[in-house]
């Protein structure tokens, strides 16, 4: 068992852990961050995606000792109090979700590209997307959602 | 899907890395990126008694040019790779597969070094680096070495590294005058592993190809260089699709789940004749 | 009869939803968010790796002595501890939660392990000691075991077949293929042994028919098995209704273990494990006269379920029964279904049910004729689509399709895909050596289904013996808390839909509130709810009975409400009009929290007659759904949608890569309740549908080895996969659904194969193509 010191959505935790847990159970069991979603294990669907040190990372992929140190950013704590953030906003507006389960993995990814220098192009928010599964929405209204929030034009 | 139960230790120094590394043998694994590993791990696929986190070993990461090649550490990310103004200029063909290497989310934590040194016949950068003719760096207790791409891979997710060798950095030489490149992949999906790809570096020099290197990938248990005549010609569409010919000929890939024998030779043809037309073009 | 709502304010009205706040902060209530009884123990299932393997020995000693390990439940205990689930079909391989001396699919449960943590139950698993003799599997459909067997014949199709110019024949197949949502099965079960009972959480989607199979197979009394539904559902598209099956399963091993236990099921065993679609042959054999008129079709199908028939299958077979004749005014018509066992894994719903797999063959019989009579395909179509006078229509088999203007429908869909222009482009390509092609696809979507069109699997004579089913009706509960709250329970088990929106907007008209004032209740509970055995979130049914019973019940409370208002305003309840939370006469207006109050706090004031309170249950039945009748007749749906769609691709002739360049779809789903979730709902049933046509299948190879049991080979399309969808849509409202809506999650995943794989054949200029139309699968179509 090892003992890890991890910041997450600004507030810190101790915990002692077994070395082989991994990432997306300790927050969302250990810490009862239940936000943050697991769909494959195996790093293709991206349901599980938070931020560590700023990177949007699949959780599922990492162990929970590797978080020792580091500042972690769970879907939320993209909103603790009070309104939403636009790129929440946005998905409402458009319909980018319908049964949710693997929207906070796509909130954190698109924060990330968000934060970059400049609005990310259609293609680039659609390459985005490319690591995320979504079984619902057929994409187009995600695609939109986060092309507003950066105030990208219209296709 | 959990992993077995390990011990873990993170180093924080290329010799706690390869010490940690001698003392586990085959039972200790490297902990990079965990991109391909960590999978592997959670289907109990890969099965180590003791995992080697070498994420905070300083002075890995690095993207430098010196003497013609660009020397990208090991930890480098795959994303940072992607990023840099430095790569994309001397070092265009690498550049050019980088986007293809999973996804984005998968290349902020992704490393360089570690798709070099897991050797998935179907990844990219393992492609590179045996079509640019570079090298990797391991170091172990016994020492430093520098291990040429046509030695470094070996078979399906194996590569001569030793139990104790931690690869530290990755070598490719830099894009010269004259110099056009190419890199085709086909896969079923954005971002899936190549069901074919072929690279092609070429130099021209008076209207002619003086050197040409061509290689294919994913159809074959390791980058496979393919002879081609072109030196000393000029690259027209008969030529174009003599290099397919070669291309096809140098590789006898089994079928599988998505696609037959047949259509992975004969599709490691097109893309062998697309990457070298527009290699040339690129040359130009 | 239908009713419009009076002065509809919020229905119809593109709402962005009320779930979503929730959802968008991370604070979803998921199964495996939910933590509802202490000192759960957690599981992880031992799977047969065999497609086909007695078990000679099970020995579970070792797993038993690793610390934090709870117990084992092995298949000879749940043999012992239950008996098969029933089946609408008799004689078949009896089906238990596990397999006790013989595996039949690959991924088949054996055992289950109760550990402290998923950690440890895995670390169990491989302690556990199993000697498989393995046998040789079934593969091949043609070679399975035919469990079920009828023939059906409406009009005369061998006359007709006598007297056409032109009869097609050929062979459609739909590969296995599964909907696979996000979230993956959950269930926490609890056994309470002093009370004989068992209280299930589970992220179950109904039909609520199967609660009854599950407690038949537990040997409980209904009242016995406490089905719960969590809050939220990460996506189901049918998938999550053989989670019955592992309710059962998890539910023996409490019993055993005297533990409640935890199975959160991972991506590999619910791609092995869980549900798929079924895989069909349809040989079509259809004649048509030299003008192109439809004059009959006969089917003979073959639907491979799986290693066991396990409820609701056949159901697959039957969904459809209604609507065998499509779109088209054709009236003899013939089916011989069989129903064969493979070693794979049992089927079940998913999205589409049944329509993916019947318009694959019956639009392709189409085009192949069109070729044929060198006509265009949409012409074709045109020349046998049923026409706006003829609605209500019943089909041959049945079917009643209450409204529509498909011809209409088709012309938005041509418009909307420039098809003129498409074709001119397409000529022009071809004479440039590029594979261009023009896909057509018409088709009826039904909804609402029809409880006993599953017992078309017996002959008339055998059904007469026994208690006819049929309908479809759903509960819904609305209630007035003392200081003036409402609060609607429904039991739609939603997956995404949207359902508490749209009942938010409906009690909103119905009481003259805001839908923000309208709490929804989306938990079902078998003990506490109303509901049906109909209940739950399939067949698209939603739209037809589930908003209409919330209506219902609103209007019991709306006329409770006019009628203690009345008494307050001194006139007439028939005067009261119910605006801005508020009861109204004329310029005089009282508050809905003062009606609520005299109701509960002031009972004695009420008018005579009147209970106290303000809590009305109403269920509202689906019309028109009967049994079958002797003729082996039945209307199996209660509305009818229609979809046109046009898809242009191109191949490109070296890889075999199709790209699709655009795809038109126009959508009748009679009145759109919410636009905005409507849409959403074409955009996710293309999604499914063009990912069955282009990537999805599930293959086990020749040992009965799963080769997709991952999200590596198993592949979903993302983003920059799928094409770009443009839409149309056209109201005609329903007859007879309450509200005139029609429902709409699955037409479109029934029509995009159709379509895709017509354009695809085009372009090659072949008859037919094989699904996926993955690269390397249409490079060798095109050799």
């Amino acid at each position: 068992m090892t003992a890890i010191e991890v910041t997450v959505n600004g507030r810190r935790y101790r915990e002692v852990v077994e070395p082989r847990l991994l990432a997306s159970d300790f927050l969302r069991h250990t810490l009862g961050l239940t936000g943050t979603h697991v769909g494959c294990e195996h790093g293709v669907c991206g349901a599980c995606s938070v931020r560590v040190d700023g990177a949007a990372v699949r959780s599922c992929l990492l162990l929970a000792v590797q978080l020792d140190g580091a500042e972690v950013r769970t879907v939320e704590g993209l909103a603790p109090e009070g309104e939403l953030t636009p790129l929440q906003a946005a998905f409402r507006e458009t319909h980018a979700l319908q049964c949710g389960f693997c929207t906070p993995g796509i909130l954190m990814a698109a924060s990330e590209l968000l934060e970059a220098d400049g609005p990310p192009t259609r293609a680039e928010i659609t390459d985005l997307l490319s690591g995320h599964l979504c079984r619902c929405t057929g994409y187009e209204p995600i695609v939109e959602a986060i092309a507003r929030a950066a105030g990208t034009a219209p296709s | 899907m959990k992993p077995v139960p390990l011990e873990y230790r993170r180093v924080e120094s290329v010799e706690e890395a390869v010490s940690a590394l001698a003392e586990g043998g085959t039972e200790a694994k490297v902990l990079a990126g965990g991109q391909s590993f960590v999978p592997m791990l959670n289907m109990r696929i890969a099965r180590p008694a003791l995992l080697v986190d070498v994420n905070r070993v300083p002075g890995l990461d690095g993207i430098a040019t010196a003497n013609g090649h660009l020397r990208v550490g090991a930890m480098c990310r795959q994303r940072a790779l992607e990023r840099s103004a430095l790569a994309r200029e001397r070092c265009p063909l690498l550049a050019s597969c980088l986007p293809f290497v999973g996804h984005v989310a998968t290349r902020n934590r992704g490393t360089v070094g570690g798709s070099i040194a897991h050797a998935d016949a179907a990844a990219e950068l393992p492609l590179a680096l045996v079509a640019l003719g570079g090298s990797a760096v391991a170091e172990s207790p016994g020492g430093r070495r520098t291990i040429p791409a046509d030695d470094l891979f070996v078979s399906y997710f194996t590569t001569a590294l030793e139990p104790d060798e931690l690869l530290v950095e990755t070598v490719w030489p830099a894009a010269r005058p004259g110099e056009g490149f190419a890199f085709e992949e086909l896969a079923l999906r954005h971002g899936d592993y190549a069901l074919s790809m072929a690279a092609c570096v070429l130099r021209v020099e008076g209207g002619v190809v003086a050197e040409v290197r061509l290689v294919v990938g994913a159809v074959a248990a390791r980058a496979t260089v393919v002879d081609v005549p072109l030196v000393g010609r000029a690259v027209d569409v008969a030529a174009a699709q003599e290099a397919a010919e070669a291309a096809r000929a140098a590789v006898a890939p089994s079928g599988h789940l998505h696609a037959s024998a047949d259509y992975l030779r004969h599709v490691t043809g097109v893309l062998a004749e697309r990457a070298v037309l527009r290699a040339w073009e690129g040359a130009a | 009869m239908s009713t419009a709502t009076e002065t509809a304010a919020w229905v119809g009205r593109a709402l962005p939803r009320l779930e979503d706040e929730v959802l968008l902060r991370g604070e979803g209530s998921f199964i495996d968010d939910l933590d509802p009884v202490p000192n759960a123990g957690h599981a992880a299932i031992l799977r047969s790796p065999f497609a086909h393997a007695r078990i000679a020995r099970l020995d579970p000693s070792g797993a038993l002595e690793l610390p934090g390990v709870v117990g084992v439940l092995t298949g000879e205990d749940v043999a012992a501890m239950s008996r098969p689930f029933p089946v609408g079909v008799d004689g078949a391989c009896p089906y238990y939660a596990a397999a006790h001396e013989t595996a039949r699919y690959a991924g088949e449960p054996v055992a289950v392990v109760v550990a402290k943590d998923r950690y440890v139950a895995e670390d169990a698993l491989e302690l556990i000691e199993v000697d498989y003799e393995p046998l040789d599997p079934v593969l091949d459909a043609g070679r399975g075991e035919v469990v079920s067997e009828r023939t059906f014949t409406y009009g005369d199709p061998d006359e007709a077949f006598e007297r056409a110019d032109l009869v097609i024949e050929e062979t459609f197949a739909f590969p296995r293929w599964t909907c696979a949502p996000v979230e993956c099965y959950g269930v926490v079960a609890d056994w309470d042994a002093a009370a004989g009972s068992l209280t299930a959480w589970a992220n179950f989607q109904g039909p609520f028919t199967l609660h009854s199979v599950a407690a038949a197979a537990l040997g409980l009394p209904g009242s016995k098995l406490r089905i719960i539904t969590p809050r939220d559902s990460g996506g189901s598209f049918g998938i999550k209704s053989t989670i019955y099956v592992y309710i059962a399963l998890m539910g023996l091993a409490s019993r055993k273990l005297g533990v409640p236990v935890r199975w959160i099921e991972d991506r590999l065993e619910h791609l092995a494990g869980s549900s798929g679609s079924t895989a069909r042959t349809t040989a079509v054999r259809a004649g048509f006269s030299g003008e192109g008129e439809l004059l009959a079709v006969a089917y003979d199908v073959v639907e491979d379920v799986g290693a066991y028939i396990r409820a609701p299958e056949p159901a697959t077979l039957y969904r459809m029964h209604g609507s065998l004749s499509g779109a088209y005014r054709v009236r003899n018509v013939a089916s011989r279904n069989r129903v064969v066992l493979t070693n794979r894994c049992p089927t079940g719903l998913n999205r589409g049910f049944g329509g993916p797999q019947l318009y694959l063959a019956l639009e392709g019989a189409m085009n192949l004729a069109a070729a044929r009579l060198g006509l265009d395909p949409a012409e074709l179509r045109r020349r046998n689509l049923i026409q706006a006078g003829e609605f209500p229509y019943r089909t041959p088999s049945g079917g009643l399709y209450d409204s529509g203007d498909y011809e209409a429908c088709l012309d938005d869909a041509l418009e909307l895909a420039r098809y003129d222009e498409r074709r001119a482009e397409q000529a022009e390509a071809r004479s440039e050596g590029r594979l261009v092609g023009i896909g057509v696809a018409c088709v009826v979507e039904p909804s609402v289904s029809n409880m006993g069109y599953i017992t078309l699997v017996q002959t008339a004579e055998e059904r007469a013996e026994a208690l006819p089913k049929s309908g479809n009706a759903e509960g819904a509960t609305v209630i007035v808390s003392p200081l003036g709250g409402i609060t609607v329970r429904i039991g739609t088990t939603p997956q995404g839909q949207g359902h508490r929106t749209v009942c938010a907007q409906v009690v909103a008209d119905a009481l003259g509130v805001e839908p923000a004032d309208v709490d929804v209740l989306t938990e079902m509970d078998t003990s506490t709810s109303a509901w049906s055995v109909a209940s739950g979130n399939y067949s698209s049914r939603f739209s037809g009975v589930g908003a209409p019973a919330v209506h219902l019940a609103a209007l019991k409370v709306a006329a409770k409400l006019r009628t203690i208002a009345a008494a307050e305003l001194g006139c007439d309840p028939s005067e009261v009009e119910l605006r801005d939370a508020r009861a109204w006469r004329a310029e005089e207006s009282v508050s809905l929290r003062r009606l609520a109050g005299v109701a509960h706090w002031n009972p004695h004031a009420l008018p005579p007659g009147l209970e106290p309170g303000l809590h009305e249950t109403a269920f509202a039945a689906a019309e028109n759904l009967a049994p079958p009748d002797e003729d082996d007749r039945v209307a199996s749906s209660a509305a009818h949608g229609f979809i046109a769609d046009v898809a242009v691709v191109e191949v490109d002739r070296e890889t075999g890569a199709v790209t699709v360049l655009d795809y038109a779809t126009v959508h009748d789903a009679g009145r759109l309740l919410n636009p905005l979730l409507a849409e959403g709902q074409v955009r996710g049933g293309f999604a499914h549908g063009a990912g069955a046509a282009l990537f999805e299948r599930v293959v086990y190879d020749e040992d009965g080895n799963l080769l997709t049991g991952s999200f590596v080979d198993y592949l979903c399309p993302t983003a920059p996969d799928l094409p770009p969808l443009r839409l149309g849509h056209r109201e005609t409202p329903s007859p007879f659904t309450l509200l005139g809506a029609k429902g709409l999650g699955e037409g479109t995943t029934m029509s995009a194969p159709a379509a895709l794989a017509a354009a695809v054949a085009d372009a090659l200029g072949v008859e037919k193509v094989e699904l996926p139309l993955t690269a390397p699968r249409v490079w060798e179509a095109l050799r």
